[in-house]
């Protein structure tokens, strides 16, 4: 298919214009011949205007919140504002070297002050790192200080973390990275903890417990107190998975309530835009016992005079990132938080909640949901009413709403609901557009038993149809095979 | 409120058709006594307009590269990005959406993805690519991962010249999970190949080799590869400047197992030292332990061809606790513009920065080293676009009183442990005038 960028190279031709060399000199003269590549990279030979028109076009074959509703669950897929975008794009910003004389910087560290303060109220914690760059590597700086504190008191037969059924995918993976075995603990039937069965598990061994609250299937874990003084108890600490933050913002602040780290999304909850798979950022909250082991350095300040503070080396669990982490993303989330202030911050609470309420309400007669009670920001309902009727999976209602002009729901997860359909609306959305996804979710359980072949066959209105994942293992083409001149 | 389109009348018949009568009939489920008393205490909110000036407080007290006259580096470089890569990552298409799970809306993304799998594999030499990691560092912590992956050998090599803040990373990755990190020592900076030798046996896992290394100088790869690969169970790991490719030899060509590094430097923005991001690429029977996403190609349901997220079954959200990697996010968005500029750059533009910068940098070495009281550090060892000066005075000196100037002489080596060497780097960016106003000053600081 010649829609390559590689096809459209023509040899000779140009890109950039850079400017002409003021210094003389030959490469073969400066550089030992070894070193010296034999051949050249193939990389496109084209204009400005083809790389332009290329991936305009590729553009045009991606769904993006600005097109239509993207109710992810679980990845908060809410309207990224266009003002944060403008004011990053500051000179001031981004030409902006890590080692610069830290005078030239205290635009940047005043700001960097502000944002770890702000997260720690919100968050309810003593203090926060802004290091970590995604949610994952913000959950493995967690376990690190996990680590470290109990390291720090002597123990060496801490080796557990536990965390429930429902657990993102990512949790298990942080816990094996740092070096944890994980114990998995199944869910109660009202799809809370089960604080029976994690009285039977926590002994001497546990570490400490992961936990999303709400959880994955949009619901407030109630015993969070009794969960966290059983871990406590044994001197292990709990730790909150932040994707769903959303739905607690301005109402509860973990820190106070028994959690004893916890990571951020700023890329969920702080509308940083998720870029196709990031950049994110993942900050690191903890209490006030854990401080000594966040990830060097902090910015502190005296006198107003601003700084990066090394002090806790010693303590720290070192660095997770070769600078301070993804500091174009906090910018977008300090902005954010500067326009909403407390009472806007509580407001997106709020209309998170309800909005997945009332949209769970709508399709409610149409799809089974297993836990009937009301969600915070999100809720799990399923396909299996469709799958016993008429053999019409959730993958099949997925595609079919990509024909509707909405983004698919995170399907087949938790994963301890069969043929799961996760819905996040969020606080951004209207009414009105809500009203359109329930209508659109509701015309598909008719489709379901008027006309099946036409969801089987789904999608029919995409740049491509439906995609043969499988196919794609079994060939293993990676990459293009360019033609060499 | 902002970003908020419900009206109250919208949320009252919200709630009725819910059923209740308030929101707080919604969060029943969170006990009263856990919620927060009150408001949270943050500043209050600022509109637009206010932001907007407040920001620009802000930005006044930074004084950013463009107005300085900057010789930073050390792993973060200021090189050119043309306009068009901003215009298409700007595009609320590419960076509004979310991984591209569902492949039918999500094209776009994916086939970018692929071609820059083939542009790191076309620059390296190497057979697959992944999506991109979280940066250089990250890169070569998973990269030793993989090599305990594949030959379950638990004992990594990491000599002197790889970047200190890179090593702190790898520390972190590694520790706590029974991998042993030995330093190999290096001479006239570079690696010793003798010391080397000395600490290879059977037990090494993996030797990681950063070139330009992180002063600048080019590893002797031909000398050291046999000695890694001489018991044919290590594997040699390639930490490499992708620009520098456009003239060195690809890492195939000596024989890497692994190739990763930082990307930044393509299209790229520095901000501050991030968003950055890491590649990934090895040989192709390692496809099945490697971390991070995969784009591979493959057909629709018409026999179109199409792309999709592969290999899934390594990653975290299948493999759970035996995935290869527990990354989920990366950095796509920054290898979009990786893959932007390397496409304006082209073959031959890229090898145009490369040379540029390698020349321009070697006539202000050549300019410093002439200087009395100034040296270079490693005289014999051969540079690509980064070198180390020594100084007649502190560097930290040199740096506060070009500061009034705006001239950022380059990286204070201070803070891994030489007060008196400066780092200094040289792009495309800077010209003649450039480099000999540092030659200038350098003159002036040290006569006081």
């Amino acid at each position: 298919m010649a829609d390559m960028i590689f096809d459209l190279s023509v040899k000779g031709r140009r890109g950039v214009t850079l400017p002409k060399r003021d210094i003389e000199g030959e490469i073969h003269q400066i550089l030992p011949e070894k070193f010296i590549r034999k051949e050249a990279a193939e990389l496109p030979e084209v204009s400005e205007l083809d790389v332009m028109r290329h991936y305009i076009r590729l553009s045009h074959r991606n769904h993006f919140i600005e097109k239509g509703l993207y109710p992810l669950g679980s990845c908060t897929m809410k309207y990224n504002p266009k003002i944060n975008e403008a004011l990053v794009r500051h000179s001031c910003f981004n030409n902006i070297h890590p080692y610069q004389a830290i005078e030239t910087l205290q635009g940047t560290l005043e700001i960097l002050y502000e944002l770890q303060r702000d997260l720690s109220e919100i968050s309810g914690m003593a203090q926060v790192s802004l290091q970590p760059v995604a949610g994952a590597q913000g959950e493995f700086a967690g376990l690190k200080i996990i680590a470290a504190y109990h390291k720090g008191k002597g123990y060496t037969n801490k080796k557990k973390i536990i965390l429930p059924d429902s657990a993102h995918g990512t949790n298990p993976a942080s816990c094996t990275l740092a070096g944890y075995e994980v114990i998995e603990l199944p869910s109660r039937a009202d799809g809370r903890v089960d604080v029976e069965k994690l009285k039977e598990v926590v002994t001497d061994e546990v570490a400490g417990f992961m936990l999303t609250n709400p959880n994955t299937l949009g619901l407030f874990e109630s015993q969070i107190r009794e969960i966290s003084d059983l871990i406590h108890g044994v001197d292990g600490l709990v730790y909150l998975d932040g994707a769903n933050l959303n739905a607690l913002m301005g109402i509860v602040q973990p820190g106070k309530i028994g959690f004893d780290i916890l990571h951020f999304n700023l890329h969920k909850t702080f509308s940083t835009p998720h870029g196709g798979g990031g950049p994110g950022c993942g900050p690191v909250g903890v209490v006030k016992k854990l401080v000594p082991f966040l990830p060097v350095p902090l910015v502190d300040q005296t006198d107003g005079e601003f700084f990066l503070d090394y002090s806790h080396q010693e303590t720290s669990i070192g660095k997770v990132h070769t600078f301070y982490g993804n500091y174009a993303i906090m910018l977008r989330a300090y902005i954010y938080i500067k326009m909403l202030g407390p009472d806007g911050i509580r407001h997106i609470t709020e209309n998170a909640i309800i909005n997945a309420n009332y949209l769970m309400k709508l399709i409610a007669p149409y799809y089974h949901i297993e836990h009937q009670e009301y969600c915070m920001h999100e809720f799990v309902a399923d396909g299996t009413l469709q799958k016993k009727g008429h053999g019409i999976s959730t993958l099949d209602i997925a595609k079919r709403l990509l024909d509707k002009g909405f983004h698919a729901p995170t399907v087949y997860f938790p994963l301890i609901i069969n043929e799961a359909l996760m819905v996040e609306p969020t606080e951004t959305e209207s009414k009105q557009s809500i009203d359109s996804f329930a209508t659109a979710m509701i015309e598909i359980a008719e489709e379901t038993k008027k006309d099946p072949e036409l969801l089987r066959n789904a999608p029919l209105t995409t740049p491509v149809k439906r995609v043969d994942d499988a196919h794609a293992v079994k060939i293993l083409d990676i990459r293009y095979p360019i033609n060499r001149q | 409120m902002p970003y908020i389109a419900n009206t109250d009348a919208d949320r009252q018949q919200m709630l009725e058709a819910i059923g209740v009568k308030s929101f707080e009939d919604l969060i029943r489920a969170i006990p009263v006594e856990l919620r927060v008393k009150g408001d949270l205490d943050l500043d209050p909110a600022l509109s637009e307009i206010e932001i907007t000036r407040l920001i620009h407080e802000k930005t006044c007290k930074n004084i950013c590269t463009q107005a300085a006259n900057s010789f930073l580096g050390a792993g973060v470089y200021d090189h050119f990005v043309p306009a068009a890569v901003d215009t298409i990552i700007s595009r609320p298409e590419f960076f509004t959406a979310y991984t591209p799970y569902q492949a039918e809306v999500s094209q776009g993304t994916l086939q970018y993805i692929y071609e820059f799998q083939t542009m790191i594999c076309e620059l390296t030499g190497m057979e697959i690519a992944n999506a991109s990691m979280y940066d250089g560092a990250s890169a070569i912590a998973e990269a030793i991962l993989m090599a305990v992956r594949k030959n379950r050998l638990k004992k990594a090599i990491l000599p002197e010249s790889i970047h200190p803040e890179y090593v702190k990373v790898i520390r972190c990755y590694t520790e706590g999970i029974g991998i042993e990190l030995i330093t190999a020592p290096c001479a006239y900076g570079v690696i010793d190949p003798d010391a080397l030798e000395g600490l290879m046996n059977e037990t090494v896992g993996s030797v990681i080799i950063q070139t330009p290394n992180f002063w600048g100088n080019m590893e002797d790869v031909f000398a050291l590869e046999p000695i890694v690969h001489s018991n044919g169970k290590t594997l040699l790991i390639a930490a490499v400047d992708p620009i520098s490719l456009a003239v060195l030899n690809a890492p195939a060509e000596y024989k890497a197992d692994i190739v990763v590094g930082e990307g930044q430097a393509m299209g790229n923005s520095m901000y501050f030292g991030g968003p950055l991001f890491g590649f990934f690429a090895s040989k192709l029977d390692m496809a099945r332990q490697m971390p991070g996403r995969i784009v591979g190609g493959t057909v629709d349901h018409e026999g179109k061809r199409a792309f999709a997220l592969t290999l899934q079954a390594r990653e975290q959200h299948i493999r759970r606790d035996k995935a290869t990697s527990n990354i989920c996010s990366n950095q796509a968005l920054c290898a979009l513009a990786a893959t932007v500029w390397m496409s304006l750059m082209g073959r031959e533009g890229i090898r145009e920065i490369a040379i540029q910068s390698t020349i321009k940098a070697h006539y202000l070495a050549d300019r410093i080293k002439a200087l009395d009281g100034y040296s270079l550090a490693y005289p014999t060892a051969p540079f690509f676009k980064e070198f180390v000066v020594n100084t007649p005075i502190p560097a930290a000196k040199i740096i506060q009183r070009l500061l009034p100037r705006a001239l950022y002489p380059g990286v204070d080596m201070a803070r891994f442990g030489n007060d008196r060497q400066l780092m200094i780097a040289v792009t495309e960016k800077k010209n003649k005038k450039d480099m000999d106003a540092l030659v200038e000053t350098l003159v002036e600081v040290k006569n006081g």
